[in-house]
């Protein structure tokens, strides 16, 4: 029998406001992603006319293909630039605002610290750390939960991984005192 | 015939406990991606890819497959119960699964949604049983030229048949190409687009990309929005079960339509999105009482569901016939083939039966097993939504790294990995697509190959190109595609596509 009276009800603690201002309009980013791609076509074109974008005895050169590809980026850049500038006057759509910019900060940034981390102390000890300061930061979640559900998922993590498939991952100097 | 010994020898291949229980791993690990906000088919496909390296490639590609097959399954979950389409391709369920639900109609609906995805994979893999061997029989026959050309149609059918804007998808395709291109040039072995940087030598993993872009990209966007959740719970009983299995036969139109919209744009690559609002859409205007759509009923379930999973399920044909992904989530199965040293097209029917005809006797099982589970397991599913997604979100962060590390062992490629997370956000959140992208990175290779073999042989005429009847008739269907929007105002004028349009809408 189904049962719709129940419900699933889950909050959201720390849901960005509505009215929240805008930090940039989707034109502004366009516009920027296009002259950054038109950077690249130009910067990866200039590349391959080096390596050889033209034809010798043995057929088209390295660069022959991929520089006819950076020409299209390049072109189809330029295009999305000139009909960025054109819409931009005509509507400033909110591409973030700063309520959500702060939330993607809120995971950017411990993301970018876990990649920072790893380097050094290993995978496992930076998933540790990320996901019980994530969990008690972020999620407002009890510290004892939110260290019991990091250690168990990275102990299940080590042990699929680095024992069950074999799957080597960078460790760091935890591990190596547990002679791993 | 030969088709039907093959499958059951597929069958034989795929009856081990070894792999049954990998089946249901994967079915089970699919509908959790599923239903979890901030994943779905082709990132689960992908973060869990590393858990198969160890595994034969049999048991790997059943694995791997049963993970899509789950998380298509469980995308329903969601949108039914709490009106969130967990992909894109679920939005359509949600205009009469989400009522049904308010209406107190949950287990009927998501009886629906399941059979109905059932059915249209089922159709789908009857189709790759039966077409996939001619097919690749057929592309035996293909030359470089030939390859080229299928290439270029996929490319092009992608900016031509594409919702997005033209531009932003010949962007994202020429992108995906160049990244593709770097590293060691394969056929000199000259460098290419390195800058000197060792890391760069061995070219940008597109499974490591694929990671970036649709895991953490995910996760970004889903934070960036409110997380509170309120939908209802549901179990199926056996009596709704069978009294909509009863009903079933009243709907045999749609769901044959539905399931042909799907086949169809599988196998070209109009996508599973498109799929099911075609079939929607078709189900409503041929519908005795169209306004009665939108409001709780059944049919508008079945319709979309059926096309979507029949899409999704017959994108798979062009990648083992031809080696040419008709989605992204097969496109990363791809990748997955070609990390076990098989190579996907014609030949893999030749060269390793076992392989192709296993995974395909999986596709049955695997539909029939994950049916059976998502009917029997709803609530059990639908409370993982109850845990929170401050939890959930640095767990999937850790398996992107895990997987992403996991490819090539490099530290380099999880930096990579975040490096694409960021263009994955900012590509979404303005309208550039990433299919064509992730397509490019896979196809980029080979495509060039092609191309250059082609041009090699010619002494650089593009006349190849045309050479034949068949390499002929691609590439001016190629550029015919590339331009369709053009073609379609032409052949509209003259009353030709006025019926096609309407019936879309």
């Amino acid at each position: 029998m189904s049962q719709t009276d129940l419900e699933i009800v889950v909050d959201d603690p720390t849901a960005p406001e509505e009215d929240s201002p805008s930090v940039v309009s989707s034109g502004t980013i366009e516009i920027f992603v296009c002259i950054l791609l038109l950077a690249l076509a130009a910067t990866l074109g200039y590349d391959n006319w080096r390596s050889g974008a033209s034809w010798d005895s043995t057929g088209p050169e390295p660069g022959y293909f991929p520089f006819y590809l950076s020409a299209i980026l390049g072109g189809g850049s330029l295009y999305g630039l000139i009909a960025a500038l054109v819409a931009h006057r005509k509507a400033a759509e909110t591409f973030v605002t700063r309520a959500q910019a702060r939330r993607v900060m809120a995971v950017f940034v411990p993301t970018l610290l876990f990649c920072l981390v790893t380097q050094f102390l290993g995978l496992y000890v930076a998933s540790f750390l990320l996901i019980a300061s994530f969990m008690r930061a972020i999620g407002k979640i009890a510290l004892w939960k939110s260290l019991l559900t990091a250690f168990v998922f990275t102990a299940i993590m080590f042990v699929t991984f680095d024992i069950a498939f074999d799957v080597i991952m960078p460790k760091g100097p935890l591990e190596a005192a547990f002679g791993h | 015939m030969e088709a039907f010994g093959l499958l059951l020898h597929g069958f034989a291949v795929l009856l081990t406990w070894k792999t049954l229980v990998l089946m249901m791993v994967g079915l089970v690990l699919g509908v959790f991606v599923g239903v979890l906000p901030g994943l779905g088919g082709p990132n689960g496909v992908a973060i869990l890819l590393p858990l198969t390296f160890t595994m034969d490639p049999t048991s790997a590609i059943v694995m791997l497959s049963c993970i899509y097959w789950g998380a298509l399954f469980g995308g329903a979950i969601t949108s039914i119960l709490f009106n969130i389409p967990g992909e894109a391709w679920s939005v359509a369920t949600t205009f009469d699964g989400y009522p049904m639900a308010q209406q107190g109609r949950a287990a009927e609906a998501l009886t629906a949604a399941f059979t109905s995805s059932f059915i249209g994979s089922l159709v789908a893999v009857l189709l790759i049983t039966f077409l996939a061997p001619m097919i690749s029989s057929f592309a035996l026959k293909f030359g470089p030229p030939e390859f080229f050309a299928v290439y270029l149609l996929t490319f092009c059918s992608f900016v031509g048949l594409g919702r997005e804007a033209k531009h932003k998808t010949v962007i994202s395709m020429s992108l995906g190409l160049l990244l593709a291109g770097i590293g060691m040039d394969t056929v000199s072995g000259n460098l290419r687009m390195t800058f000197g940087s060792s890391e760069l030598l061995r070219g940008i993993n597109f499974l490591v990309a694929v990671i970036g872009l649709f895991g953490i990209s995910e996760i970004l966007l889903t934070m960036e929005e409110r997380l509170a959740l309120r939908g209802h719970a549901a179990s199926i009983s056996l009596r709704v079960v069978l009294s909509v299995w009863k009903d079933l036969p009243k709907y045999w139109v749609t769901l044959l339509r539905s399931s042909f919209i799907g086949c169809w744009l599988g196998i070209t690559p109009g996508g599973a999105i498109a799929a099911s609002f075609m079939g929607y859409n078709l189900a409503k205007r041929f519908s005795k009482d169209p306004e009665s759509f939108g409001k709780g009923r059944i049919e508008g379930v079945f319709a979309p569901e059926t096309a979507a999973h029949a899409s999704g399920t017959a994108a798979l044909l062009p990648m083992l016939a031809l080696g040419i992904p008709g989605s992204g989530t097969a496109a990363i199965l791809l990748g997955g083939l070609m990390v076990w040293g098989l190579n996907p097209g014609p030949l893999l029917f030749v060269e390793h039966k076992d392989f192709v005809w296993g995974l395909i006797a999986s596709m049955y099982l695997g539909n029939v097993v994950g049916l059976v589970l998502v009917l029997t397991t709803v609530p059990i599913f639908a409370s993982i939504l109850r845990v929170p997604f401050a939890a959930v979100a640095p767990m999937i962060v850790v398996s992107c790294a895990i997987g992403a590390y996991a490819i090539q062992n490099a530290m380099f490629d999880i930096w990579l990995m975040l490096g694409f997370g960021v263009v994955g956000y900012v590509f979404k959140k303005i309208g550039i697509p990433l299919a064509p992208f992730t397509l490019a990175l896979v196809l980029g290779n080979r495509a060039e190959d092609a191309f250059r073999l082609s041009m090699i042989g010619s002494g650089g005429d593009l006349k190849v190109f045309w050479s034949n009847g068949l390499v002929g008739s691609i590439t001016t269907l190629a550029i015919l595609l590339l331009f369709w929007p053009v073609v379609d105002g032409l052949l509209g004028r003259v009353g030709w596509t006025q019926r096609t349009r309407a019936t879309s809408r």
